[in-house]
């Protein structure tokens, strides 16, 4: 009763966030609100029972992905009136494309092949989540049964990852770096020279290079 | 009925969290003062009340009293949701800490993924009320915040990770169960690195001294907050003194045995401690951690920004990689008294 009660108040917050994410005329405002949909959507999950990845959409999406994007929003100086003159003119290419998505959408949840029960069965026993904690279950299926594509998944990530420091790998000339390292171990012979002052060996020899200083 | 006697059973739970908690934020202040008077041979506050220990309750109705000042041209909502969002985070974490043997508000199998989540929504206070204020050096400071924090929680994320493969479970209880014994078989041992690890980023996620470079007066007035006033102000300081509180906490139930004695399973001096409720335990090895917030403030000075940097992405994350690894190694062997 109560879990019904939460779960309309939340996806009735879900859903208004997520149509302002793309009404906002405000760009910030526009991110905020896709947070507030994230987070929405993570409660969701929880009350269906899926504590696990309720709590790491949180963590991935709410507390890294979107603190960036907002970073780069916030940097940015979007020109909205600009953003805002080319809606009519690319209606005609948006629209159809939007109600193929619709179509194609209804289609298939309406088709019924996502019902639970038309779900293929797991070629092995599932331990009871309610009993172990669905984290464990998630670990264990994770690395038994889809590790190929887990990995697979890894592999890719990986990949973004090097492409994407490679993309902001650039040497530039000139740029002083400080290197703690070579500070550090830096000796006295390197930096200091001893310069006998001038006349003071009293032999009449100068090997002072910088007489007077 | 059962549900409401249920709620309201909750309801007085959380209060017996957040009032202490909010009073010990107010005494930390005071500590902070005093302790770091001390160490700059000063006296401290010792004007109002005995030994000055009126002085928070004098501050917080300071900052009662004054007026919230919202600045021209700022985003009025969210310069007021700013804080909120702040204190929010830094205070529902507190949900999952174990105190002593059974004393936690609700003991989730994910408690360490959940801490972990609701620290990482703290930087938004932070963003916002640096873009809400409209104001150049909130905004600098802002953003030296966000780089910072998300930089410390990859840290931070591994260290916990560490302690999670140690004691086998994601529960906080379960975790600290794991620790049970004389103070060697704490996780603070086997997992050195990864306890100095996440002591560092915790200060900087904290965004304290010698880390506080979102704030550096020196450079930029005041960072985030500088537009704030009154409450608002007053909330921003105690969301960063609870999350102080709350990092300690932490390091204490992942890496000190949580409410376990020192000295448990010692023949002689363990059963002379027997009668020292763990809460008492708990309580003092926070303090300890705590102290060392204040002493770090005054006796480090602040890091410059590129360094930071640097010793988050370039030290401590390949640190705790490492340690990742020798400790699977330690794990398979059974080594130790720690994974038999």
């Amino acid at each position: 009763m109560i879990e019904k009660l939460l779960f309309y108040v939340f996806a009735a917050i879900l859903i208004f966030a997520a149509t302002m994410v793309i009404t906002a005329r405000n760009p910030v405002h526009a991110a905020l609100f896709l947070v507030l949909a994230f987070f929405n959507s993570a409660v969701l999950w929880v009350i269906a029972g899926a504590e696990f990845l309720g709590i790491v959409l949180v963590l991935v999406y709410v507390g890294a992905v979107m603190v960036l994007f907002l970073f780069v929003v916030m940097m940015l100086d979007i020109n909205l009136a600009k953003l805002r003159e080319g809606f009519i003119r690319h209606l005609y290419i948006g629209l159809p494309i939007a109600a193929v998505i619709v179509v194609q959408m209804i289609l298939v949840v309406s088709s019924g092949a996502m019902a639970p029960a038309e779900m293929p069965e797991a070629t092995m026993p599932i331990p009871d989540p309610a009993e172990t904690g669905n984290t464990t279950v998630i670990g264990g299926v994770l690395y038994t049964v889809y590790v190929y594509p887990f990995e697979l998944a890894a592999v890719i990530l990986l990949v973004a990852i090097i492409a994407s420091i490679m993309l902001t790998l650039r040497r530039r000339e000139g740029v002083k770096h400080q290197d703690i390292g070579e500070q550090v171990n830096v000796r006295k012979e390197d930096r200091l020279r001893m310069a006998r002052s001038f006349g003071g060996s009293g032999d009449g020899r100068n090997d002072n290079k910088y007489p007077g200083r | 009925m059962a549900v409401l006697s249920e709620v309201i059973w909750t309801l007085f739970k959380i209060s017996l969290i957040v009032g202490p908690l909010i009073l010990a934020v107010a005494y930390l202040t005071y500590a902070e003062r005093k302790v770091i008077g001390a160490i700059q041979l000063r006296n401290g506050p010792n004007r109002v009340g005995p030994y000055g220990l009126l002085q928070p309750f004098a501050d917080v109705f300071k900052l009662l009293f004054k007026e919230v000042i919202l600045p021209t041209n700022a985003n009025r909502f969210l310069f007021l949701v700013a804080p909120l969002l702040s204190i929010m985070p830094a205070l529902a974490a507190w949900a999952v800490i174990p105190f002593g043997e059974g004393m936690v508000l609700a003991d989730i199998n994910a408690g360490l993924l959940y801490i972990l989540a609701m620290t990482s929504m703290g930087v938004y206070g932070v963003i916002i009320a640096g873009w809400a204020s409209n104001s150049k050096y909130a905004m600098l400071g802002a953003m030296r915040a966000a780089a910072q924090i998300v930089s410390y929680e990859i840290a931070m994320g591994f260290a916990l990770v560490g302690a999670l493969m140690a004691a086998g479970t994601l529960n906080m209880t379960g975790i600290v169960q794991a620790q049970s014994g004389p103070f060697w078989h704490w996780f603070w041992l086997p997992l050195l690195p990864l306890f100095i690890t996440y002591w560092i980023s915790g200060v900087a996620e904290t965004n304290r001294a010698p880390f506080d470079v979102a704030e550096g007066e020196s450079e930029i007035v005041a960072g985030f907050h500088v537009e704030y006033s009154g409450v608002a102000f007053a909330v921003f300081f105690l969301a960063e003194y609870a999350n102080m509180i709350l990092i300690s906490g932490l390091a204490v139930i992942l890496f000190m045995g949580g409410w376990y004695s020192p000295f448990e399973g010692i023949p002689l001096l363990g059963p002379m401690f027997d009668w020292v409720p763990g809460l008492v335990w708990f309580v003092l090895k926070v303090g300890i951690f705590l102290y060392l917030y204040l002493a770090f403030r005054a006796t480090f000075p602040r890091y410059r920004y590129d360094q930071i940097m640097k010793l988050g992405w370039k030290v401590l994350i390949p640190v705790t990689v490492v340690w990742l690894f020798v400790l699977a190694a330690m794990i398979l062997t059974g080594f130790g008294p720690w994974f038999d």
